[in-house]
């Protein structure tokens, strides 16, 4: 599957159309038009379209489709894990780009990128699933990033995928979940890709977090990466209130969607 | 901890769909969790005689549990930033003032949403230091690693006990910023080394550390005073 198809069809509001069109089956249709009714709900509205006696149908499980959606987001997860595997490897192989004091960092996440590549390949096999081919990367997006000379440049790339790879698992969270061990596993990859991103924004002389929509000291072509991080509402609770805006936005890190992540990660795959 | 576990009934009598009813209830449900519970008196005998409290069951237990983790950080950090360590550089107050906000704003953001769905809320707990000698910067940053490695290894283990996906996406929200935290507590003790995700919390799959509520509380239950159960996950 194309990667641009599997990201499309993974972003939120593009996917449960076409996953429903895929099944054939009215029961199935059904089922997941209940399940996707609920899980588009903003929070308190639950109940006044649900029952609880009612809720319990959805409880039920259709396998197939539960199977495609996981699966389709480990793969984007894969997509992801080789695009990072594969900067940090080129990174480390450009003689002199990496200072010798910053190569253990270096060294360390590549460490964990490629592992993140052969466990979620692993992972895929056991499910059943054939992993997707690496993509070909253009990690100068065109010729608009010179990352393997310019040791900025190859930070400032690092902290955008590093702080897009957070918010793109954390957006599959909900399509993992089905799979207890696989949801672990995830939280599990993506709290290492937040460590990852910690380190790189404070080598870069920002603090590790993410204060409002701003990346830090970093080129416009990368504001997708922090389109709506300044977010202060976490379910109708005003997380600015007690010590503003910067730090009530920091506190949590927000998801990207499929389409989100789409338009990020199609900048550097030819 | 040297607890009594207790099961809390809340809910209980609510119907036989009260998982669903967790399930469903989004944090501003009140009004209907309110109408509910009000309508047996004998729901919440067992606290009036019982100092114990129990975290719940469901998706709950998890949210007081995160509400108890998130308490702990709180006042730990609070604590460093009434009495910064002698010699704290710009950087390190700046730093440990950030923590302290994220953790203040994590732990009213869990006792609203758990008020908004349930009574069963976790109260504020009391906390003891030990170990930690606020005015020195070795056992300030020795224990900041050690609650933030814990939160992060916490909410890893404790996500797929979450049945409702909004509060799995704000844990999820939660945790990266706990795991952002460790990472920089951990540079500040190994500048310059691979300590950010160290081969001692990252295994060979690359995976960061997931620990079940049990361990969790075993290692954190040095730090809290205030007794509480979770029957349902077998802590007592």
């Amino acid at each position: 599957m194309n990667i641009l198809k599997l990201l499309d069809k993974l972003s939120n509001d593009k996917f449960f159309t076409t996953e429903a069109t895929r099944l054939e089956t009215l029961t199935n249709i059904s089922e997941f038009g209940k399940k996707a009714a609920v899980a588009s709900i903003p929070l308190g509205l639950g109940t006044l379209v649900s029952t609880p006696a009612k809720a319990e149908t959805t409880t039920t499980v259709n396998t197939t489709f539960f199977k495609s959606v996981l699966t389709d987001a480990l793969q984007l997860a894969l997509v992801l894990e080789y695009l990072e595997n594969e900067y940090y490897a080129m990174g480390l192989a450009a003689g002199t780009l990496i200072p010798s004091a910053d190569r253990v960092v270096f060294m360390q996440i590549s460490k964990h990128e490629s592992a993140h590549v052969t466990f979620l390949k692993n992972t895929l096999t056991s499910l059943g699933v054939t992993p997707g081919a690496k993509p070909t990367f253009d990690f100068t997006a065109g010729g608009n990033f010179t990352p393997f000379t310019d040791y900025n440049q190859f930070l400032i790339l690092a902290q955008a995928f590093e702080d897009t790879g957070v918010r793109a698992y954390k957006g599959q969270a909900g399509n993992v979940m089905s799979n207890k061990a696989v949801l672990q596993a995830a939280l599990q990859i993506h709290s290492v890709e937040a460590r990852h991103a910690s380190q790189v924004r404070r080598m870069r002389a920002n603090k590790g977090w993410i204060e409002l929509a701003d990346g830090g000291n970093m080129p416009s072509a990368t504001n997708p990466v922090y389109a709506g991080e300044g977010n202060i509402n976490q379910a109708g609770f005003n997380t600015s209130t007690a010590f503003g805006a910067a730090a009530g936005s920091a506190a949590y890190d927000e998801i990207l969607t499929g389409s989100d992540a789409q338009a990020i990660a199609s900048l550097f795959i030819v | 901890m040297k607890n009594t576990i207790h099961v809390s009934n809340q809910g209980a009598t609510l119907d036989t769909s009260r998982r669903n009813f967790l399930k469903l209830s989004g944090i501003g449900l009140a009004m209907a969790g309110l109408t509910l519970i009000g309508c047996d008196d004998n729901e919440f005998d067992y606290m009036a005689n019982d100092k114990v409290f129990d975290l719940g069951t469901g998706d709950v237990g998890v949210l007081n549990y995160a509400y108890a983790l998130e308490q702990l950080e709180a006042d730990f950090y609070t604590k460093v930033v009434n009495n910064f360590y002698t010699g704290i550089s710009s950087i390190e107050k700046e730093l440990f003032t950030d923590l302290y906000h994220h953790e203040v704003i994590h732990r009213d953001f869990f006792k609203a949403a758990i008020s908004g769905a349930t009574m069963n809320v976790l109260p504020k707990l009391e906390f003891q230091y030990p170990n930690v000698n606020f005015n020195d910067r070795n056992s300030v940053l020795a224990t900041a690693k050690a609650l933030e490695d814990t939160g992060v290894a916490a909410y890893n283990g404790a996500g797929k006990y979450i049945s409702n996906t909004d509060y799995l996406v704000i844990a999820g929200k939660i945790v990266s910023v706990e795991a952002r935290h460790a990472s920089a507590i951990r540079n500040l003790i190994n500048p310059g080394t691979a300590a950010f995700s160290g081969d001692d919390v990252i295994d060979g799959n690359g995976l960061d550390l997931a620990k079940e509520p049990k361990d969790i509380v075993m290692t954190a239950g040095g730090f809290i005073k205030t007794p509480f159960t979770w029957k349902e996950q077998g802590i007592n």
